[in-house]
C-alpha cells in the first residue's frame, strides 16, 4: 500500500504541522472520536456486524481510509497532504467507495483525522463472537496460509504493517469489501489483485465465503 | 478522625476532585468533595450523557433518575409498525449502565429546586447536584389539534413516543380491513425525528402492499415540505406506487386542525376525512420536566448556549436532546447522543475547572424506504464562532441515483447503527 508507507513517513518526519491549540490533546481526540463511536462502538468496536472494527487498526491504515474518503478521486489535494514527489501511478487510494463515509469524512481536518486514527489504532480490538460455518472455516485457513498470509501476517492479526485487520473482523463487512475490490469499487495493490485472481482461478468463487467464515471464526 | 479545616480542604485541591474523603466520614456536601451529577431522562441524550462522565471522570457520582424500567427506543420503531420487527428488540434495560457505577434511581422527576440544587422525585426523594443534566425528550400539546388529548391518542396513537403506543397503532394496522385508508398527520416543525413520520409511511406501505394491497394511506401534513422529501418521494414510487397520498399544508389550508375519535374523522379547514386508523403526531414541546423547572421559553423549547448545552435561562443546568433549541441540528437519536457527549464534556471540564476541548457534532440517520432499500442523512457540524448555531461543515443525502445494491447496504448499516447506537447507551 503506497499511500499508507508514505504517511507513515510523513508521520515520522511530523509534516503535519499543527495550528491546533491543544491546551489536552487527549480531550480533543476524545471530543472527536466520541462523534464515530455511535456508528463504530464504543471504542472504535462495532457490536453491529455491517460497520468495521476500527479498535487495532494501524493509523495509517486509518488515516488512508479516511483522506480516501475525504478527497473522493481528488489526487491533487491528496497530492497537497503529502506534501511530496510521489508518482501518483502507484498510489492505490482511490477509488474508495462508500454510501456514507464520503459524506462524513470531509467534515474533519487532515490533523484531525490524524488524531481520530492514532485514537482508534490505540483503543484494543475485541473480536465479537460470530456464526461460522466450521467446515468452510477450515478451507478458508487454507486459503488465508495460501493467498493472504504473507502480506496479512499473524492470520490477519497483525496491523503495525499497514495491512487491514482481518482476524475477527465481521463478516457481513468483510463480504461487502471484497466485493467492491472485484467490482474495481475499491483500489488494491497490486500483489492482491494478483493473489485474488489465482484464487478465484484455482479455488473457485466460493473462496471468498470460506475467508470470511475463517475469520469470523478467530475470537482472541 | 482527622477534620479539615478550610486551608487543609484548600490544600486538597481546593474543591476539584478529593477521592476517598467521602470513606473517612467527612460529609460529602458540607466539603463539596464528591462532585455530583444528576441527569433526568435515561433516553438517547441522558443515558449518554451519564456514561460519558463517568467514562471521563470515575470521581463524579452520577444519579440517572428515570421514570420507565424499560427503555423503547423511537429509532426501528416504525419497522414495529410495519411488522418486520417484534417491539421485544427495541426494548432495553438500564442494568448495563450500573456497572458503570451510574446510579438508576427509577422515578419520575417530578421538581427542581434550582437555587437550592435538588430534584425531587415522585418517590418522595431529593437528590443534590453540582450540575444537572436535563434530557426529558419531548411532551404533547394536547388540545393543540382540537379533540386530540391522552384519552384520544388510545383510538388515534400518535406513536411517537416508543412502547405500548407503538404496539397499539401496530395492532390497528394488523386487524384493519383490506381496502382500508390509514390517514398520517405529521405536525408543523419542529418535532421529534424530521424524517420519522416518512419513514412510518413506508413501513405501513410495506405491510400492506403485501397483506392489504388495496388499502391507501393519506398523509395530511402540517407542512409544505420535509425531511429527506425527494428520496422519499422516489422510494413511494419505486415501491408503492399508487398506494400514498401526501397532501402538503397548502392544499389543506395548514393540516389537521381537530379530530373525532368517536367516527374516526379528522378535519382540516376545507375538509373531513373518515379513516380506519388514524395516526395523529401532535405539535410537541419540551419535556414537561423541562417546563416545569422553568427551562423553556416561549416556543415550548429549551434556549441553550450551543457549545455546552448549558440553560441560557438557569445556570448549572444543561439541556440535551429533543428538549433543546439546538440550531442547526435535528432533534433526532444521533444528534441527542452527540449533544450529550458534548455536554459531558463541557461538566467534566467545568467541575476539574479545566478548559474543555472544541466542540464537535455528528448528526447520522437512516430511513427505511423497504427491507432492501435504505437512506441516510449525515451531518459534521461545528459551533459557530459567535455561538449562535451549530454549523454544517459537511455531509449530505444518499445519492438520488445511488444503485440497489446500495439502498441494500444502507438497510444493514441502519441496523448496524442502531446496534452500536444502543450498546453506546445501555451496555
Amino acid at each position: 500500500m503506497q499511500i499508507t508507507t508514505r504517511l507513515a513517513a510523513l508521520l515520522l518526519i511530523g509534516a503535519f504541522q499543527s495550528s491546533y491549540v491543544m491546551a489536552d490533546q487527549d480531550a480533543a481526540t476524545n471530543m472527536l472520536a466520541d462523534t464515530c463511536v455511535a456508528c463504530h462502538g464504543t471504542d472504535g468496536n462495532s457490536v453491529g456486524p455491517a460497520i468495521p472494527n476500527l479498535a487495532g487498526m494501524s493509523p495509517n491504515y486509518l488515516m488512508a481510509a479516511m483522506l480516501a474518503y475525504k478527497y473522493d478521486d481528488d489526487e491533487d489535494k491528496l497530492e497537497s497532504v503529502i506534501e511530496s514527489d510521489v508518482d501518483f501511478e502507484d498510489v492505490e487510494a482511490f477509488p474508495r467507495y462508500s454510501t456514507i463515509m464520503g459524506r462524513i469524512a470531509k467534515g474533519y481536518t487532515e490533523q484531525e483525522i490524524k488524531l481520530l486514527a492514532n485514537y482508534f489504532s490505540s483503543e484494543t480490538a475485541v473480536r465479537p463472537t460470530q456464526a461460522f460455518d466450521s467446515a468452510k472455516a477450515d478451507q478458508g485457513k487454507k486459503l488465508h496460509d495460501k493467498y493472504c498470509e504473507k502480506c496479512h501476517e499473524n492470520e490477519g492479526r497483525f496491523a503495525d504493517d499497514d495491512t487491514g485487520v482481518l482476524a475477527g473482523q465481521w463478516k457481513p463487512f468483510f463480504l461487502y469489501t471484497m466485493d467492491d475490490f472485484k467490482n474495481g469499487d475499491r483500489a488494491m495493490p497490486k500483489k492482491m489483485r494478483t493473489k485474488l485472481e489465482e484464487m478465484a482461478e484455482t479455488d473457485g468463487p466460493e473462496a471468498i465465503e470460506q475467508l470470511a467464515d475463517y475469520y469470523s471464526s478467530i475470537t482472541d | 478522625m482527622k477534620k479539615l479545616n478550610r486551608r487543609d480542604f484548600i490544600k486538597l485541591g481546593g474543591g476539584s476532585i478529593v477521592a476517598g474523603t467521602a470513606g473517612i466520614g467527612i460529609p460529602n456536601i458540607a466539603l463539596g468533595a464528591t462532585k455530583k451529577v444528576v441527569v433526568i431522562g435515561g433516553g438517547a441524550g441522558g443515558a449518554i450523557a451519564a456514561k460519558y462522565i463517568r467514562k471521563a471522570d470515575s470521581s463524579i457520582e452520577v444519579t440517572l433518575i428515570e421514570t420507565n424500567k424499560d427503555y423503547y427506543t423511537c429509532f426501528m420503531s416504525n419497522e414495529v409498525i410495519g411488522g418486520d420487527r417484534k417491539i421485544e428488540t427495541i426494548r432495553h434495560s438500564y442494568e448495563g449502565m450500573k456497572k458503570h457505577g451510574i446510579n438508576v434511581v427509577h422515578s419520575k422527576a417530578t421538581d427542581v429546586d434550582i437555587d437550592g440544587k435538588m430534584v425531587k422525585t415522585e418517590s418522595g426523594d431529593s437528590f443534590a447536584y453540582d450540575r444537572l443534566v436535563v434530557s426529558p425528550g419531548i411532551s404533547f400539546k394536547w388540545g393543540a389539534v382540537e379533540g386530540y388529548d391522552e384519552a384520544a391518542s388510545e383510538i388515534m396513537p400518535h406513536a411517537w413516543k416508543a412502547g405500548s403506543q407503538t404496539s397499539l397503532l401496530r395492532k390497528q394496522i394488523e386487524s384493519m380491513k383490506d381496502g382500508g385508508l390509514v390517514i398520517i398527520a405529521p405536525p408543523a416543525n419542529p418535532f421529534r425525528c424530521p424524517p420519522g413520520p416518512y419513514e412510518r409511511v413506508c413501513q405501513i406501505a410495506h405491510y400492506l402492499k403485501h397483506n392489504k394491497p388495496k388499502s391507501k394511506i393519506l398523509v395530511l401534513d402540517a407542512k409544505d415540505k420535509f425531511s429527506k422529501q425527494g428520496l422519499f418521494t422516489q422510494g413511494w414510487k419505486a415501491r408503492y406506487d399508487g398506494m400514498i397520498d401526501w397532501v402538503p399544508a397548502a392544499d389543506t389550508g395548514g393540516g389537521v386542525t381537530s379530530v373525532d375519535p368517536s367516527s374516526m374523522t379528522v378535519s382540516t379547514d376545507f375538509d373531513d376525512y373518515k379513516a380506519d386508523v388514524v395516526n395523529l403526531i401532535p405539535p410537541q414541546s419540551a419535556g414537561t420536566i423541562a417546563i416545569t423547572a422553568g427551562l423553556t421559553n416561549d416556543s415550548g423549547w429549551c434556549p441553550v448556549d450551543l457549545g455546552t448545552f448549558e440553560s441560557k435561562i438557569h445556570a448549572g443546568v444543561h439541556v440535551i436532546g429533543d428538549a433543546a433549541i439546538a440550531t442547526g441540528m435535528p432533534k433526532s437519536g444521533y444528534a441527542a447522543n452527540s449533544q450529550a457527549k458534548v455536554c459531558a464534556a463541557a461538566i467534566v471540564a467545568s467541575l476539574n475547572d479545566h478548559e474543555m476541548a472544541d466542540p464537535s457534532y455528528v448528526n447520522t440517520c437512516y430511513s427505511l424506504v423497504a427491507p432492501d432499500y435504505g437512506i441516510s442523512v449525515a451531518a459534521v457540524y461545528r459551533l459557530a464562532e459567535d455561538r449562535s448555531s451549530i454549523a454544517k461543515v459537511a455531509g449530505g443525502l444518499t445519492p438520488s441515483d445511488a444503485s440497489a445494491d446500495s439502498l441494500q447496504r444502507e438497510v444493514q448499516y441502519a441496523y448496524s447503527w442502531y446496534d452500536n447506537i444502543v450498546a453506546d447507551m445501555f451496555a
